[in-house]
């Protein structure tokens, strides 16, 4: 018989491994999918924010801090950099539709963006925020690492800006099917390159989700509005503060 | 697998630097996957040789982003009392922008069977 005292020990030898945190991380995905499978791939159901929940619980239940847990979870997070290199294999695919699409795409990135930038400053402000959170907001569209060197250049707040930034993911990939739906949107290139612009990474992952072709131009819209809200946000979110009065 | 995970890699590695010499204001993943975008359009044999690992991560990118989002959820407890300002302005603009890119984008679009 395994007495509580054993029991106690042994999860303090495992909690310090790096072993506990990739397991729950890969446990909680694996449960996500499940549940994202038997919604029948509702995005409502959106295995993003699912997993987080489920660590989230884990987390809150064992009493493991963020630190340790991450320990383990950062082999994971270490992925999102070649896997973000890959989004180019998807886009040579579709190089065709991209050449024919040139200008409309450069078009709709530049409308897209500036309106990220732009109506994330404006609402936040129009609803009490102050500057110092308008300039954490602004460049949410953006993948994290952007957003975040952004907000900081401006004198935002890093790290609602992360929080921002993955709220926005989420938002994105869980509402757009509704929207285009009611949009009367079915093209799945238009579809996937608004995720991409709006929800960056997380939009992506949902694009992916539903066709590799709406996937590789989610890829392009998130690849290049990363690039230009960093060039955008610098000078736009302080003419908009400006011109608010703010 | 381990080859086309070393090509993606070096791509990285090679992004990372050229951004870190150039001082440019994107990451360095993302300048990695432009040279990537490059090398396949110069080599269409490099497509074959990574295309299915490539697609097998991309498949999973949904689980990449659970490690930072519990960070950041965990992080969030310790919040300002502007929620209200900030939720608005994260829903408000994702939907506008959703809206206005998907506009365009149709509207730009010559006329196909599915525009």
């Amino acid at each position: 018989m395994l007495e509580l005292a054993e029991l106690r020990s042994f999860w303090v030898y495992l909690s310090a491994s790096p072993l506990l945190g990739l397991t729950v991380t890969l446990c909680a995905y694996a449960v996500a999918q499940a549940i994202y499978t038997r919604c029948r791939f509702s995005p409502l159901a959106n295995p993003v924010a699912i997993a987080i929940a489920l660590v989230c619980g884990v987390l809150w239940l064992s009493g493991m801090s963020y630190e340790r847990y991450f320990a383990g979870a950062q082999f994971v997070h270490f992925l999102l950099g070649p896997a973000t290199v890959a989004l180019a294999v998807p886009l040579v695919r579709q190089l065709p539709r991209l050449r024919q699409a040139l200008g409309p795409l450069s078009l709709a990135l530049v409308c897209g963006s500036a309106t990220a930038i732009a109506s994330a400053v404006c609402i936040t402000v129009a609803f009490g925020g102050t500057a110092e959170l308008a300039r954490s907001i602004g460049p949410k569209s953006a993948t994290t690492p952007i957003a975040m060197a952004v907000s900081e250049r401006l004198g935002g707040l890093p790290s609602l800006t992360a929080v921002m930034v993955i709220g926005t993911g989420i938002f994105g990939a869980v509402t757009a099917r509704f929207l285009f739906g009611w949009m009367k949107i079915a093209s799945h290139e238009v579809r996937g390159f608004a995720l991409g612009v709006a929800s960056h990474g997380i939009g992506t992952a949902r694009a992916f989700q539903v066709s590799a072709e709406m996937g590789a131009f989610a890829g392009l819209g998130m690849g290049l509005n990363g690039v230009l809200t960093a060039l955008l946000a610098p000078w736009l979110i302080p003419l908009v503060l400006r011109w608010l009065g703010v | 697998m381990l080859v086309s995970f070393t090509i993606l890699l070096l791509f990285q590695c090679v992004g990372e630097g050229i951004v870190y010499v150039l001082n440019l204001p994107i990451p360095g993943p993302v300048a990695g996957m432009l040279l990537l975008f490059g090398a396949l359009l110069a080599a269409p044999a490099l497509q074959r040789r990574i295309e299915t690992d490539a697609n097998e991560l991309l498949r999973h990118l949904s689980l990449l982003f659970v490690p930072a989002g519990v960070g950041i959820v965990a992080a969030a407890s310790s919040g300002s009392g502007h929620w209200l300002a900030l939720l608005a302005g994260m829903i408000g603009s994702t939907v506008l922008t959703l809206a206005v890119t998907a506009l365009v984008l149709r509207a730009a679009s010559p006329k196909g069977p599915d525009a």
